[in-house]
């Protein structure tokens, strides 16, 4: 998955070399990227078929229906970040941003329904005190 | 002055400073959208009733459809760059920008039919009653009336009826953009003519019916001003709108200074496209979210 791509190799010069690439930059590897992208592609159109087939499907519970539809969307948007990002296959330096994006974005979320019953305090609902 | 490291990656970070940019400006990004996701979450959670149906599925799954055929061309564009390709390059871009145009033309076209489309609540019980038997019959009142309750709920299942939270809806006639009661008071109308919605899920448009503005106590079209549904729905989607906009433009400008870049140094280009490209793919994953949220759920 995560390759370190260290610049060690080669020459031995950090900044001096053009071929730290050279294994993604080939155009047996581009090839390669392109029918990955076209299948990702079909499987992204294929999603979107399921999550509104999903629509015309009863599913009693309204818990499990919200969680079938999020569910597909989260599978759809990792091939989106996965492969048309390149994140299956990034430098270190950007999971570590998006690591801490996605602990902000928690405790975004979770302050957010943390505070979802959180009243002040002599807040009358219905007339009587909470 | 030289901006440094537009090509080769920077050695501490092992990245070209453009793509560490963009992916900084995505997480902030991320907590934007997330902080209208999560309002979303909480007004919804905490509303008694929250409209259901009253965006359109198909219109929706197209307009997914071109999103995601847009994120194919782009990222294709970037790999035409890097195969040496210029025209292949002009060619999928072209498409890029042409499904974004076409993203934000069907969603003005749903923006516009919400914007005509009107919301009438009467005085009282009785004069509502009146009204809703002028326009669907004796028989049909009562039957539309439940109809017109049960839309707000998701699978229907706690649909209560309460007389006093329906209004008819339906469209003026002439189409007005964004009219109100203080509106046609100024414009010293007493009474307007309104053509009634076919009953949900049915298409029995029933015919045009007078309306007395001295009955009415509430008129809105579609706007966010109309309810906090519509708020949050207008909120997210006009944002993500303004960033297909605002990708288009910039890919836009990529495609229509190519052939420069490409004589002055094809490898940057390369980077710039794929940097307005990760952008593209953010503003389609932020799309992958909103579609089963207001459509489907």
């Amino acid at each position: 998955m995560s390759h370190d791509h260290s610049h060690s190799h080669g020459s031995g010069e950090a900044c001096d070399h053009g071929h730290a690439h050279d294994d993604h930059n080939s155009p047996e590897y581009i090839h390669k990227t392109i029918k990955k992208y076209l299948m990702v592609g079909g499987i992204l159109f294929a999603g979107t078929i399921l999550t509104v087939a999903m629509y015309y499907v009863h599913i009693p519970s309204v818990a499990a229906t919200i969680a079938v539809a999020l569910l597909i969307a989260s599978v759809k948007a990792a091939f989106v970040a996965g492969v048309f990002m390149h994140l299956s296959d990034e430098r270190k330096m950007i999971y570590g941003i998006l690591l801490c994006t996605v602990c902000f974005l928690i405790s975004l979320m979770g302050l957010t329904l943390w505070a979802m019953n959180d009243f002040p305090f002599f807040t009358l609902v219905d007339g009587k005190p909470f | 002055m030289e901006i440094p490291y537009t090509v080769k990656p920077r050695p501490d970070t092992g990245l070209y400073n453009a793509k560490l940019g963009i992916w900084l400006f995505l997480a902030s990004e991320v907590m934007l959208f997330g902080g209208l996701f999560s309002a979303y979450i909480l007004l919804r959670v905490s509303a008694d009733l929250w409209p259901h149906g009253m965006v359109s599925i198909p219109v929706g799954t197209f307009n997914t459809f071109v999103l995601i055929a847009s994120s194919v061309t782009v990222v294709m564009s970037w790999a035409s760059l890097k195969l040496g390709k210029l025209s292949a390059f002009k060619g999928y871009m072209a498409a890029t920008i042409l499904c974004a145009l076409g993203f934000l033309g069907v969603k003005s076209y749903e923006y516009y039919a919400k914007f005509t489309h009107y919301d009438v609540w009467f005085k009282d019980e009785a004069t509502a009653k009146k009204y809703f038997t002028a326009a669907y019959g004796e028989k049909g009142e009562e039957a539309t009336r439940k109809l017109f309750v049960e839309r707000f709920h998701l699978h229907n299942t706690k649909a209560t009826y309460d007389a006093n939270q329906i209004q008819l809806t339906g469209h003026i006639e002439g189409d007005p953009l964004f009219t109100n009661l203080k509106k046609l008071a100024s414009a010293k109308k007493e009474t307007i003519q309104f053509t009634p919605d076919a009953p949900f899920g049915t298409h029995d448009h029933p015919k045009p019916i007078e309306v007395k503005l001295s009955d009415v106590q509430r008129l809105s079209a579609y706007v966010p001003a109309h309810s906090t549904y519509f708020a949050i729905y207008f909120t997210i989607t006009a944002l993500h709108g303004l960033h297909v906009l605002g990708g288009a433009i910039v890919l836009g400008y990529f495609l229509l200074t190519a052939d420069r870049w490409w004589k002055k140094s094809p490898e940057q280009l390369a980077n710039r496209v794929e940097v307005g490209g990760l952008f593209w793919h953010f503003v389609d994953l932020v799309w992958i979210f909103l579609f089963p949220i207001i459509y489907l759920l």
